[in-house]
């Protein structure tokens, strides 16, 4: 009885018996097409459905919408050209991503990066979950009709894009993350600015918690809706708040700890029906601790405001150049020298330089200053930008795990001793959750894709890469 | 690695060393490299290897984190890759240079094999990892699949046959998953070119 040229499970096959089967009438299953384009999908994704009256008693997934060849262009560059296409894997925090593939480049080379890069790399990544989480949980709950939340949370999302701005100087494609480091230090006030927008954002958070969290309408679509068990969860590779809400408590923040987090105090929340409604309150819960993270690490981030007088005399780069061919290199190695370099690269300047850059010449760009004003930085930067020369881990493999805002990403990156990676492979979490949706749909009414889908939190990006 | 890990309580043993220890004549090579186990295992026992992976209390490898494949037919033949191993670049006065004793191996001939499946497990009652990599011949692209014991395996291998054409024998619905069914090619093959151009299809009806 399926209709002709759909790949999809048969009337036959599905478990479900068409509601008029019983009185003896001939009943056929309603095929409907949700997607590719669809109002309430945040995404480019199509779902045939296959519904019995409301019940939904198959769903064919079709992704690929969004396939622009990451992988193949990844062998194609540098290893530093890499860093601009993970921005666009998973657009809502691309700051993870930036350092989940920083991180396994790093290993390969068995570089360490400094400290309080290690903890720069925290504090943006947890700022980037909450931006993630405050999208999800806004644009599910707009598809449920609750459109004040969605305005709320986007204005608290857009006090953290600030923060964001502020350190990387963009609010979506950041491209922040160096393999050996990160672009520039932390802005001067950034402790002050991060503290009051998180104080903002908890407020924010609070209203929006009053209007959900016991809203009967809210309850009532999410509350055993899209339940997933444990086991199935596992079996599918799910990870992140998704499966926390089905009761594992998997986090690799936890169980196998990167960057800073083995030196910073946090919970992790998890539901225990595996519905909507849990990993609604599993994600709330994880902005808090997300907030916590960041605080904790503001606080314990080491090296603390340089006195470096920028304030003097303006030297251009042409001068710079002009000093060192005339051999005063030594001046400029030191930092009491007044240089003031373009504003754009505060913070990637030297003294900032070293601070968040590990001290590894095959890996990292040497400080601006070096490059214009002397020949083995000149020379640095020349090894390691020109083509045939760059950054060369030696042959190997490694497989990057970092705890993204959906679950585990992971990169794994093979390297054949060339200046060009020789397989970059991303582990995009949502995938996992996608490959699941049609189980976890069959047996719901359709309105309730929706909600399910909403919590899947489904990114394009790095789904279909 | 066989004959050193019987010795050892079975408690005390790395996962890739359970293996090993389980199915001598099914590890073709076994290797930990920056701290990470990987185990290469024949195609061929590799259905009752993973089987085991699952079920033994001592590994429960619950989880199929990822399943990618790796085309090693251009593998270190790039005009760049030869010099960087004679001589790597001189590191900072003050950076002594760390032994790296750690050598990375692909455990079969890169000429005979040119694909590997690579497989990462976790396990969430354990806590730990294992990268198995599974070469396949040339010749025969083929490989069992795992989609009856782990189910988010049956999209990972959908995209594994749509990029690089690797067939998962016993597979429910090994249809293309990123790309469309006309497309022709696997475009993450190596000799796949990068600016090839595919032919236009009309619509559907």
């Amino acid at each position: 009885m399926a209709q002709q040229g759909m790949p999809i499970v048969s009337t036959e096959e599905s478990n479900v018996p068409a509601a008029g089967s019983q009185v003896g009438l001939e009943t056929r299953h309603m095929f409907i097409n949700m997607g590719p384009s669809h109002p309430a999908m945040h995404g480019i994704v199509q779902m045939v459905t296959q519904l019995d009256g409301e019940i939904v008693v198959g769903v064919d997934v079709e992704i690929g919408y969004l396939h622009r060849c990451f992988e193949k262009e990844s062998e194609r560059g540098q290893y530093n050209t890499v860093i601009p296409y993970t921005d666009r894997l998973n657009y809502v925090s691309p700051l993870i991503n930036n350092f989940g593939y920083c991180l396994a480049v790093e290993r390969l080379l068995d570089i360490e990066v400094t400290e309080r890069c290690q903890y720069i790399r925290t504090i943006m990544c947890e700022i980037s979950r909450i931006t993630d989480h405050l999208t999800c949980v806004g644009a599910s709950a707009m598809e449920l009709g609750a459109f004040t939340v969605f305005l709320y949370m986007l204005k608290a999302r857009e006090w953290l894009y600030e923060l964001v701005e502020a350190v990387s100087g963009a609010r979506l494609t950041i491209s922040y993350g160096r393999v050996g480091g990160v672009k520039a230090d932390l802005p001067k006030d950034f402790a002050e600015c991060t503290r009051h927008a998180l104080e903002e954002t908890r407020k924010v958070l609070l209203e929006c918690d009053s209007l959900l969290t016991r809203n009967r309408i809210f309850m009532d679509r999410m509350q055993g809706t899209g339940v997933v068990t444990k086991e199935r969860a596992l079996s599918y590779g799910i990870t992140g708040p998704f499966l926390r809400g089905s009761g594992v408590a998997l986090d690799v923040r936890k169980a196998q700890p990167y960057f800073a987090y083995d030196k910073i105090k946090f919970d992790v929340p998890t539901g225990r029906h595996g519905d909507n409604y849990d990993r609604y309150l599993v994600r709330m819960e994880e902005m808090e601790q997300s907030m916590r993270i960041v605080e904790q690490a503001l606080v314990q981030i080491p090296g603390g405001p340089l006195n470096i007088d920028y304030e003097g005399n303006v030297i251009p780069a042409d001068v710079m150049v002009d000093e060192a061919k005339m051999g005063r290199t030594a001046g400029m190695k030191s930092p009491q020298v007044h240089v003031k370099p373009d504003p754009t690269l505060w913070g990637s300047t030297r003294g900032f330089h070293e601070r968040v850059n590990a001290p590894e010449k095959r890996a990292v760009l040497p400080a601006k200053e070096d490059t214009y004003g002397n020949i083995e930085g000149l020379m640095n930067h020349f090894k390691l930008i020109m083509i045939g020369h760059g950054i060369k881990p030696p042959i190997g493999e490694y497989y990057s795990a970092v705890e993204g805002a959906n679950g585990e990403l992971g990169f794994y990156v093979v390297s054949d001793g060339s200046d060009r990676p020789y397989r970059v492979r991303v582990r995009p979490p949502c995938f996992t959750i996608m490959s699941a949706i049609g189980e976890i749909l069959t047996g719901d009414t359709i309105a309730d894709i929706v909600p399910t889908f909403g919590s899947v939190n489904m990114i394009g990006g790095e789904l279909d890469r | 690695m066989t004959q050193a890990a019987a010795g050892a309580t079975s408690a005390a043993l790395t996962p890739g060393a359970r293996v090993a220890q389980r199915f001598p004549e099914a590890v073709l090579a076994s290797l930990t490299y920056r701290g990470q186990e990987t185990l290469v295992i024949q195609r061929d026992a590799w259905a009752e290897t993973a089987a085991f992976l699952k079920s033994d209390p001592a590994l429960t490898f619950d989880v199929l984190m990822d399943l990618s494949c790796v085309d090693y037919l251009r593998f270190g033949r790039s005009r760049t890759s030869a010099p960087t191993l004679a001589t790597p670049s001189p590191l900072p006065y003050y950076m002594k240079p760390k032994e790296n004793t750690e050598k990375w191996a692909r455990g079969v001939s890169m000429d005979d094999y040119r694909f590997d499946v690579v497989y990462h497990f976790y396990s969430s009652v354990h806590n730990h990892r294992l990268r198995v990599r599974v070469p396949l011949k040339t010749t025969d692209v083929k490989i069992p699949t795992l989609s009856d014991l782990w189910a988010g395996a049956n999209w990972f291998e959908r995209e594994a046959w749509d990029l690089f054409g690797v067939v998962f024998v016993g597979h429910p619905n090994l249809r293309r998953l990123l790309l469309y069914e006309e497309f022709k090619g696997h475009p993450l093959r190596k000799d796949y070119p990068i600016t090839k151009r595919q032919p236009l299809i009309g619509p559907l009806n």
